[in-house]
């Protein structure tokens, strides 16, 4: 993975998996340089077995082969660059995945096109679930709720939608770019 | 800047396309958006079949995403169907190449061949 947010758009992607009607992303950049994603969902959550060997590149909850590299990739980048990963999960709750980087360490990764990302993830899943995005970094905050969208434009309409997708784009560029950068 | 009240006017021109298309058979996109295929930049491949699409204003046109389906080396990989057709394969398909795919293929039927797995080399 070439940067975070690619890592971002594959790990959401396992929420949407656990049949999350909510998945929440925190992105905070504190005044040391500690950058920290947090993803949240109220998916089906894993049991404490599958919690322990997840991270581990032959654990993965596909049938047709035995390899799954989401996560590992995820907690290798996180650590190489001075950071941390973690995983809290409880089986019908949801799961937090937190990694965090230190971004004046050599080996972080780059934040990368966030607002693509999010853009991606609204539009290849149009009714469900739910994106919750909170970000802060020293230049200011940006939030972006997909219930909000739901709630104007009524609830039957996808979001892929030709017309909602342009707009989607450019609120999304236009509340996360200015403190995230574009990539 | 963007208002949700925006999204309002969206909503009244978008309800009559809707109802236009629900009996229409719409072209596919496929994506593989599982790990391999993002790490190998599948993100700015849809969002260019995004623009695409509304920039010539296509309305029978759906895009959507599927995982690994094993073949990680040709990534991005994407299937375009047609109704009434068989699929079509395309691998290690970049953004400049998505104008081309949807004039010739999506829009005019003709499989842009050179791209196509059928194509591939190893």
């Amino acid at each position: 993975m070439r940067d975070l947010s690619l890592h971002l758009l594959d790990l959401a992607q396992n929420s949407i998996t656990a049949g999350a009607s909510l998945v929440t992303i925190r992105m905070e950049l504190d005044d040391q340089g500690l950058l920290t994603m947090t993803l949240k969902d109220d998916g089906k959550g894993m049991s404490p077995e599958l919690l322990a060997r997840v991270t581990s590149p032959f654990a993965t909850t596909r049938t047709t082969r035995k390899v799954g590299l989401g996560i590992p990739l995820m907690k290798e980048n996180a650590e190489k660059a001075g950071g941390s990963f973690s995983l809290e999960s409880e089986e019908g709750r949801g799961t937090t995945l937190t990694a965090s980087m230190d971004t004046h360490h050599i080996d972080c990764l780059p934040m990368g096109d966030l607002s693509g990302t999010l853009l991606s993830l609204m539009l290849t899943n149009p009714l469900r679930p739910d994106f919750l995005f909170e970000g802060r970094t020293p230049l200011g905050e940006a939030s972006f709720d997909t219930r909000e969208v739901r709630a104007a434009l009524g609830s039957d309409i996808p979001l892929n939608e030709p017309a909602v997708a342009e707009w989607l784009k450019q609120a999304l560029e236009e509340e996360i770019n200015p403190i995230f950068g574009g990539a | 800047m963007k208002s949700l009240a925006d999204l309002q006017a969206i909503r009244a021109k978008t309800l009559e396309n809707i109802n236009m298309r629900k009996d229409d058979n719409a072209a596919r996109v496929v994506i593989g958006m599982a790990t391999c295929g993002i790490a190998a930049g599948a993100r700015p491949v849809m969002l260019a079949f995004m623009e695409e699409i509304k920039k010539r204003n296509l309305q029978h046109v759906t895009v959507s995403q599927t995982g690994c389906i094993g073949m990680c080396r040709y990534e991005p990989m994407l299937d375009v169907i047609l109704p009434g057709q068989e699929k079509v394969t395309y691998i290690h398909v970049k953004p400049e190449m998505v104008p081309r795919i949807v004039s010739e293929h999506i829009v005019n039927g003709h499989p842009v061949e050179e791209y196509t797995i059928g194509a591939a080399k190893d």
